[in-house]
Order: structure tokens, then C-alpha cells, then sequence
């Protein structure tokens, strides 16, 4: 009861705290792009924008890591080692998020803005269509580090549920595809994830969820500029940094408050639905 | 799909040697192909883990000394420590757990004595499941509306309600866990001799569940440790010797969130030595957690 409660009021005291900025701003805060202090307009789309990006290209980036850690974990890897290794991947999931954030900002944006970004600048930035999303100069942060932090962070979530679901194969199927002659690859391709199907993209999902509200991290590496590049190495924001690092500086009572808490109820909306279709995608699994 | 006649003993298509043999020899190269990269996914998944460990400890204990335990945070330049922000962080987690586990376990035993199967048991577990899930930084905010803005100020207070709403979901999940793994013929035996339904869930469930739910609880501490979206609307930091909870208060992230972005050295030092001493302890909270699960199993 009380967890509903405060679902509930979290849902109800956001919406009525961000109810001035959409008022102020009408139902076009959502997709606006301004985001101007000293003038007191305020739009969301920008941050928007960055969220479902980074979100996205994250997913694009963990997805197959995470499914060769799964397949790895449940049928390649001598027994011995499938415990060790699988402790080792979910103690990435407990490593706190500003730990990532650190390490992000210390480590991998020196060694983006060294060796990987003006590689994929130089070799693929002169591509027809595709090329504009890698122009720009090498900064280390942007878009792209921050949904490769990401990536990492979510990536234990999704190996872990996809290897869950990978187990509760039953083994008979695996058997009879092997005794038919099919190799490690086949029995996976074709027993294991037509099987397990609509599991993984709940696993998928849930780690979408994820990176959705993810805030230190992103913070540190994401460059936070105001504004849409094409570019994936362009600097940009997400709902989440923007709210931690606007809020110091917000005034009680402010238009721009108003404006921060409605990204707030924008978020608690995206990743709602999202944690939701992942919670009935898993309910099978979470059943048996 | 074309039925194909062929005139030999067996149905389907002739075989012919060569192709069959190129076919296999095709097949075998996929799965290696395939298996080689599954590997090295998950290497690169352990690279990740090794190069942030290695970091944290590289620079981290090189920032580490005494001083790191014994002084308060201070200006750049003059020796500072990260004393306040330790026990902050400790008084909040503390709290927060304290307050936290009551609810979260009476949730949790509700929905798994009395609400199993009911539709009001499925939405409370749903609504739960999003909140272990749903973004901190929201919660953060929630605070804030809630503790920040009435009482007209930041307060240790508001950090401990934001962590404990964070560890309510964790101790919910694990303790429902726990108790649905008890055998009910347990349950009816208790029943049998004729003890009312609190007894039972007290004396008999709840006892042969705690080891589960205290690791469910560590974990919760693990996870709050580390928390610091929530904490920057609602105890916002403090760089002076607090344990006032109706002020504001120090905590170990958010400190490394302030020292890290600052442009001067020992600040950035301490941060690196805060990180370690949060991802050691959070790390040693979860394989305690996770041992004591195993023998328990």
C-alpha cells in the first residue's frame, strides 16, 4: 500500500511542481529547443533529444556484448569458470555510478580524444550519409562517450537477465538439436533464442530503462552544450545531467525550477512506460 | 518449399560428397567464428572491470593517507580531508537502511503471505519492481518537493528519506524472494498446532528466511552507498564538521562529484580516494552478501 502511495505521489508532486513551466510554456516545452536563464524561456527538446540518443546507442553498443557474455556464461565456458566470471560481470553492476563517472572523465575521454575519435574522424567522417555523424573535433566527451559509459553500466543488467533466461532453456531441446548434429552456434540461433525471445528484449528493455536515468555518469562525459549536433561526437545533454547540474542554481520558486522538476515528470514518464513493456515482457520468466 | 523427387534410396536431395563436406567444414567455421567472438565479448566486459579497478587503486592510493580520515574537507591548497564526508555518508546510509528495511520487509511479507495471487499483491509487486528500477535522480527530486521546499532548506533529514525510499524496492524484492522459497508445509505445520498467522510469519518465516534477507539488506547499503543523485537536492554537501541532521550534510559522492570536477590537484586527489574507499566497501558488501547466499544454499 504504501509503496503505491508513494509511486503515486512522486508521479503527482513532479507533475504538479513542473505544472508552471508547462503552463508558461504550453505543451511545446516538449519539443523546444531553447534553453535561455537569463530570458526565462525553457524547452525540453534538446535534453530529450540526448536522452532517447544516448539511451538508444548505448543499447546498440551493450546488446551484442552482452549476448556473447550470456552464450559465453551458459554454454561455453568450462564449468569451473562460469561462477568467477559471472560474479566478476555483476559486480560491474555494483560499481556506483560516479565511480564510472570518474572513471569516464579521467580515462576513457583522454583516450577518446587521443586515438579513438580522430581515427573514426579521419576514416569514416568523408563517408557519404553517415559521414556527418562523425565530423567535428575531437574533444574526448559528447554524445558518443556517454553512451559508451553507458553501455558498460547497462551491460551487466542485460548479460545477467539474457543468461537467466538462457538457462530456463529446458535441456531436452538443446539435447535432441545437438544429437541432430547442429553445432554450439545452431543450437543457440536456433533453440535457444527463438525460445527465449520475447525474455531478452525484456532483459533489453530493462537495461533501456536503465540508461535512460542515468546521472553521473553522463554528467562527467557528455559535454553538457544546450544544443542538437549531428555529429556523435558533439558535446550535448541529457534530462538527467541537466537536471543535476541546473538545479544548484535555481532559485526556490523559480520558472526555471518549474521547468527542471517537468523534466523530471518527462523522465518518470519515459522511463515508466519502458520499465512497464520490460516487466511484461519478463513476466513469463519472473512466473516460472 | 518444392517437393524435389530424386531416384535414389533416400528421399531429398542427391548428395554429393564434396558439397556436403564444404557445407560442414562452412557450418564448423560460423560456430568458431562465433564462440572466438562470444569470448572475447566477455573479455572485453572484464577489461572493463579491471581497468576501473586498477585505476581506483592506482590513483587511489596514491591519494591515500591519514589525513584522508582525520581532517574535514577543506579549500584547495591547504591539507583537507574527507572526514565529514565519510561520516556523513555513513550517518546517512544508516539511517536511511534503519528506515528503510522496517517498511520495505512489511511489504515484502505482505505480498508474500497474504497477497499472493491477488490483483492488489500484483500491482503493489509492479509498482515496486518499477521503483527498483526507476531513475535516483527522480527520487532526488521527489524529496525535494516533498522535505526540501516546505522546511526551506537542505537537510541531512531529506538525504535520509531519499535513501531510504531508494532501499524500500531492494528489501521488497528480496524479502518476497526469500519468504516464496519457504516450503509450505512448514507453514502448515506452524498452522497445525494451532499458532495465529503472525506467529507463524514472525517465529517460523521470517527466521528461516534471514539469512536471505539480510543479504537483501547489505545489498540495499551497497546500493545506497554509492547513491548520489538523490543526495544533491536533498543534503547537498557541506564542507564543515556536521552531524546535525536538520542541516545540511557531507556525503562521500556527492564530495567526489564537487572534488572531481574542480580544476585543482589535491581536490581531484581526494576524490580518487574517496572513489576507492566507496567501491571497496560496496564491493565487499556485495560479496559478503553473496557468500552468505551461497552457504545458505
Amino acid at each position: 500500500m504504501f509503496v503505491l502511495l508513494l509511486l503515486g505521489a512522486i508521479i503527482v508532486e513532479l507533475f504538479i511542481a513542473g505544472l508552471p513551466a508547462f503552463q508558461a510554456f504550453g505543451i511545446g516545452f516538449i519539443w523546444s529547443t531553447d534553453w535561455d536563464p537569463v530570458q526565462e524561456v525553457f524547452g525540453a527538446g534538446v535534453s530529450i533529444y540526448g536522452t532517447l540518443v544516448t539511451a538508444v546507442l548505448s543499447i546498440v553498443l551493450a546488446v551484442p556484448l552482452a549476448f556473447g557474455i550470456a552464450f559465453y556464461l551458459t554454454e561455453l565456458a568450462p564449468p569451473w569458470l562460469r561462477r568467477p566470471v559471472g560474479t566478476a560481470v555483476e559486480l560491474l553492476a555494483a560499481v556506483p555510478s560516479i565511480i564510472y563517472g570518474m572513471w569516464g572523465f579521467f580515462v576513457i575521454v583522454p583516450a577518446f580524444a587521443t586515438y579513438v575519435q580522430p581515427t573514426l574522424i579521419d576514416n569514416l567522417g568523408e563517408l557519404p550519409l553517415v559521414g556527418f555523424l562523425f565530423q567535428g573535433a575531437p574533444f574526448g566527451t559528447g554524445i558518443f562517450t556517454a553512451s559508451f559509459i553507458l553501455a558498460i553500466m547497462i551491460l551487466p543488467f542485460i548479460a545477467a537477465t539474457m543468461r537467466d533466461v538462457f538457462e530456463q532453456v529446458p535441456p531436452v531441446y538443446k539435447e535432441s538439436a545437438y544429437g541432430l548434429g547442429a553445432t554450439t552456434w545452431e543450437v543457440m540461433r536456433g533453440v535457444v533464442i527463438p525460445y527465449t525471445r520475447i525474455s531478452v528484449v525484456g532483459g533489453i528493455m530493462l537495461g533501456l530503462g536503465r540508461a535512460l536515468g542515468e546521472t553521473m555518469a553522463v554528467t562527467f562525459v557528455i559535454g553538457n552544450a544546450n544544443r542538437i549536433t549531428t555529429s556523435l561526437f558533439g558535446p550535448g545533454n541529457t534530462i538527467a545531467s541537466l537536471v543535476a547540474l541546473e538545479f544548484g542554481e535555481s532559485e526556490m520558486g523559480s520558472l526555471k525550477l518549474s521547468s527542471l522538476l517537468a523534466l523530471g515528470f518527462i523522465l518518470f514518464v519515459l522511463s515508466f512506460v519502458v520499465l512497464a513493456t520490460s516487466r511484461y515482457l519478463l513476466r513469463s520468466r519472473l512466473k516460472a | 518449399m518444392s517437393i524435389t523427387l530424386s531416384s535414389g534410396a533416400v528421399p531429398g536431395p542427391r548428395k554429393d560428397p564434396e558439397v556436403a563436406l564444404r557445407l560442414g567444414r562452412r557450418r564448423k567455421r560460423t560456430d568458431l567464428i562465433i564462440r572466438t567472438l562470444c569470448v572475447l565479448a566477455t573479455l572485453v566486459g572484464l577489461i572493463f572491470l579491471a581497468s576501473i579497478l586498477t585505476t581506483l587503486f592506482y590513483r587511489g592510493f596514491e591519494a591515500m593517507n591519514l589525513r584522508v580520515f582525520t581532517h574535514v574537507t577543506a579549500p584547495p591548497g591547504s591539507e583537507g580531508g574527507l572526514l565529514n564526508a565519510i561520516v556523513g555518508s555513513l550517518i546517512q546510509a544508516a539511517m536511511g537502511t534503519a528506515i528503510g528495511t522496517p517498511i520495505g520487509m512489511l511489504v515484502g511479507t505482505y505480498l508474500a503471505e497474504y497477497a499472493r495471487g491477488s490483483k492488489f499483491g500484483d500491482m503493489i509487486r509492479f509498482v515496486s519492481d518499477i521503483l527498483l528500477s526507476a531513475p535516483s535522480i527522480l527520487v532526488g527530486l521527489f524529496v525535494y518537493q516533498i522535505l526540501v521546499l516546505p522546511f526551506g532548506g537542505f537537510s541531512g533529514w531529506a538525504g535520509v528519506v531519499a535513501l531510504s525510499i531508494i532501499v524500500i524496492p531492494v528489501v521488497v524484492r528480496t524479502t518476497e524472494d526469500m519468504l516464496t522459497l519457504i516450503p509450505n508445509t512448514l507453514r502448515e505445520a506452524v498452522i497445525g498446532l494451532g499458532s495465529p498467522k503472525w506467529k507463524m510469519i514472525v517465529f517460523v518465516c521470517w527466521k528461516s528466511a534471514m539469512s536471505g534477507i539480510i543479504t537483501g539488506i547489505l545489498l540495499a547499503v551497497a546500493r545506497v552507498a554509492g547513491e548520489t543523485a538523490p543526495l544533491l537536492f536533498t543534503s547537498l554537501g557541506n564542507n564543515t564538521w556536521s552531524t546535525d541532521l536538520a542541516r545540511p550534510m557531507a556525503s562521500l559522492p556527492v564530495t567526489i562529484y564537487a572534488f572531481a570536477g574542480s580544476p585543482f590537484e589535491d581536490w581531484i586527489a581526494l576524490a580518487w580516494a574517496g572513489a576507492l574507499l566507496i567501491t571497496l566497501s560496496v564491493l565487499l558488501l556485495n560479496i559478503l552478501a553473496r557468500s552468505l547466499l551461497r552457504t545458505r544454499k
